[in-house]
């Protein structure tokens, strides 16, 4: 018992290493968005957001430790301080800009639609996708995508893409909607042989943003600052290409 | 007055109002379903074949023994996994729906708890009923409609109670299957909004129901036994075996039913 | 079902088996560490709602009420998020430390005061069933108020309320499950990203499920044995 619970406590409370002449940054990412952030088969963190997380931490001296957490619960830790920064493919929208701040964007990709390989739907006009059931994971540009665009489909909205992804198998959704890299990830895989991409969507600037940046908390603009500057250093001396290429064979950092 | 009205719930007030009635009929249907099987599910575990009887015993071990979220996940995606026979066989338009998976899994889950309410209720009825109503030429069928159920339903009626309020609260499990219940439009004005402040409005209206339940049951219950008060203070310290709920007396001040330990009123 | 199926389940880079027993021991884990939570509160509960001071008979009542109505759900994902938000704001207000609230500790407060509500019906209507008497004989035994609780009053306690605390059990273990919403890689998580990559929904599902049972059936075991125990004494 007593080994339980000490086990529980110090699972629980970590407190502020001593400081160091290192920054300390704890970033906070999903884990459950491949190719951007997932988890591997030993349960490391993987993926471009994570790989750009550590070239911008290289690239600002600091040390930096992942925390994995859901995602529509991923703002409101932010703001209760479980990490200082999203990097989690988070879109720059006005809304979320509301409670926290955000860098500049570091990539910038457009949704699309997936749907199984045998479905009758011709094209993604609100017309073709009127009285359909669509899925989305909630709490994303998506999901507000659809909710604008697409007034007369029935949206619904997962916690997770995987949970989607197996209801969209299962022919339980008609669609879905997600960045066209997370989708075409999957379809190219083995996992996801049941479907197909129905295509690209143009993206609305208000709603999707101006593609994913990192988040801080408001008003930490010193942090934001170095981001900034992190971001336009990796950029410039190829490290972002590196990592680009062992990802993507086309430029997801857009126009 | 519109100024006094926080303006998430001006905003949100009218989807968590859906997302309430969506749980009322979650809870309504699937209690009042659950109320026939688990008639059914009674009488099998009292029943004088053996494998009939074990096999009620392991259906009421099984649900009441597990987690209502796992069972729910089981349905809902092991019907999705399985979705092209449900379409040869034509229910894939039932089972598609979310709603009817989370109103299936519950009424499986209730039907068990339900069960061992009957059985308890029927059991706490004193052996000197059935040999009485037998003197009296009675057949046993009749002696069953007629003179233990009426009484067996008193005993019920206070654990039946516990266990719709009991179904109120684990219906919000819904919500993580994509099914807009009170605590699903809640989680969504959540994320679109990030006030938290949502959270407490949806905790106020839960309880409000479960209270509401609560005293109309108090009410029901004391007019229904009104007969039997003045007796016998505590008619429930006869009753030998406990109704068997979910071990959580979510009601107090119990009276025909035995509270469960002391066999008198809390 | 093929045999397929079943090396799923097989430890190793393959297998399941290990991410599901890990899960298991976090199940466990969460289960065995509110417990005395539940135990100490519900008690502590049981003693404010039968006190005579205002003070502490309200708070105690209204407390248990809210913590017996809420939605498990609803108080998990208050404590998870509400919580932390407040606890950092608070924290924020002296020092920079920052304390984080995992899944496993919101896990703990929230089972933990769900279930020192249910525990404290447990232990009211146990305290009633321990006669009046008793108290006033071991008064004028010249024991002691503590003693008098330790020696006389708790054992019988505890066979009054050892029925009612074995169920509180087995709700706290299936309650377990829920944190699985909010994260926590407990048995019920790891079936699902099980599921996520085998696509074998069906079959772990049921897996766990069983595995749940087991766990259930073993403790109604253990419970049924201290029952024996402590009605012995009763036994003529």
């Amino acid at each position: 018992m007593k080994v339980v619970i000490a086990a529980a406590l110090t699972a629980l409370i970590a407190l502020p290493a001593a400081a160091q002449d290192k920054m300390q940054l704890r970033i906070g990412t999903e884990g459950a968005y491949p190719p951007f952030n997932f988890f591997d088969s030993d349960n490391n963190l993987q993926g471009f957001d994570i790989d750009i997380a550590n070239a911008l931490c290289a690239e600002m001296n600091a040390e930096c430790t992942f925390v994995a957490q859901d995602w529509d619960g991923i703002i409101p830790a932010l703001r209760a301080n479980k990490f200082d920064a999203i990097i989690a493919s988070m879109s720059i929208t006005e809304e979320r800009d509301k409670v926290v701040d955000f860098t500049n964007k570091y990539y910038n990709t457009p949704p699309a639609l997936a749907v199984p390989k045998d479905s009758d739907l011709a094209d993604a006009s609100p017309e073709a996708l009127s009285g359909i059931i669509l899925g989305a994971q909630s709490a994303t540009t998506h999901a507000n995508y659809a909710e604008a665009k697409f007034p007369d489909t029935e949206l619904r909205r997962y916690g997770t893409p995987e949970e989607y992804k197996l209801d969209l198998e299962s022919g339980r959704i008609d669609a879905a909607i997600d960045d066209v890299v997370v989708l075409s990830e999957w379809i190219e895989s083995e996992d996801g042989a049941c479907c197909k991409i129905l295509t690209t969507l143009t993206p609305d600037p208000v709603i999707n943003g101006a593609g994913a940046g990192i988040a801080i908390r408001e008003g930490e603009t010193e942090l934001r600052d170095k981001f900034n500057a992190a971001i336009e250093a990796i950029r410039a001396n190829g490290v972002y290409d590196e990592i680009r290429q062992k990802y993507f064979d086309f430029d997801v950092y857009g126009g | 007055m519109s100024e006094y009205v926080p303006d998430i719930l001006a905003n949100y007030g009218d989807d968590l109002f859906d997302g309430f009635l969506i749980t009322l009929q979650l809870v309504f249907l699937s209690v009042v379903a659950g109320a026939v099987l688990g008639a059914v599910i009674c009488a099998g575990r009292m029943s004088k074949n053996r494998i009939v009887m074990g096999l009620a015993w392991l259906y009421i071990g099984l649900f009441r023994g597990t987690p209502l979220l796992a069972q729910l996940f089981l349905i809902y995606y092991g019907a999705g996994q399985f979705s092209g026979f449900w379409r040869d066989v034509g229910l894939w338009g039932i089972l598609r729906d979310p709603f009817n998976c989370a109103l299936i899994s519950f009424t499986l889950n209730t039907a068990a708890y339900q069960a061992e309410v009957f059985r308890g209720a029927v059991q706490a009825i004193p052996k000197g009923q059935w040999e009485g109503a037998a003197a009296l030429g009675l057949s046993k069928r009749l002696a069953f409609l007629r003179v233990i159920v009426p009484q067996a339903a008193l005993y019920a009626l206070r654990p039946f109670g516990n266990e719709i309020i009991l179904m109120i609260k684990a219906s919000a499990v819904a919500s993580v299957v994509t099914v807009y219940d009170l605590l699903g439009e809640t989680r969504l004005a959540f994320s679109d909004t990030f006030r938290f402040d949502v959270y407490f409005y949806a905790a106020a209206l839960y309880l409000v129901l479960v209270e509401t339940l609560r005293r109309i049951w108090n009410v029901l219950e004391a007019y229904l036994t009104r007969h039997l008060k003045s007796r016998d203070e505590t008619p429930a310290g006869a009753a030998k075996n406990k109704p068997a709920d979910r071990g959580q007396a979510a009601g107090e001040g119990l009276s025909p039913a035995s509270p469960p330990i002391s066999g008198r009123p809390v | 079902m093929d045999g397929n199926l079943f090396s799923l389940l097989s430890f190793g880079p393959d297998g399941w088996g290990d991410e599901l027993f890990a899960g298991l021991q976090i199940t466990l884990a969460l289960a065995l560490a509110t417990a005395p939570i539940g135990l100490v509160g519900g008690f502590l509960l049981a003693l404010a709602r039968r006190s005579d001071n205002v003070f502490a008979r309200v708070p105690a009542t209204a407390f248990t009420t809210v913590f017996k109505g809420l939605p498990e759900l609803i108080t998990l994902f208050i404590v998870y998020y509400g919580f932390s938000m407040a606890l950092a704001w608070f924290l924020g207000l002296f020092t920079d430390a920052h304390v984080e609230v995992s899944a496993f500790l919101a896990g703990m407060i929230a089972l933990g005061a769900v279930s020192a509500s249910f525990a404290s019906e447990v232990f009211m209507a146990a305290l009633s069933g321990v006669p009046r008497g008793q108290y006033e004989a071991a008064h004028a035994l010249g024991l002691s108020r503590w003693a008098t609780l330790r020696k006389i009053i708790i054992p019988q306690l505890i066979r009054i309320a050892l029925p009612g605390l074995g169920n509180l059990w087995l709700v706290l273990l299936k309650d377990t499950a829920l944190v699985s919403v909010i994260a926590l890689p407990d048995l019920l998580r790891r079936t699902f990203i099980a599921v996520g990559s085998t696509k074998e929904p069906f079959f772990f599902f049921l897996v766990a499920i069983l595995i749940y049972f087991a766990i259930s059936l073993v403790s109604m075991g253990i419970f049924a044995l201290l029952e024996r125990r402590y009605e012995k004494a009763y036994i003529r």
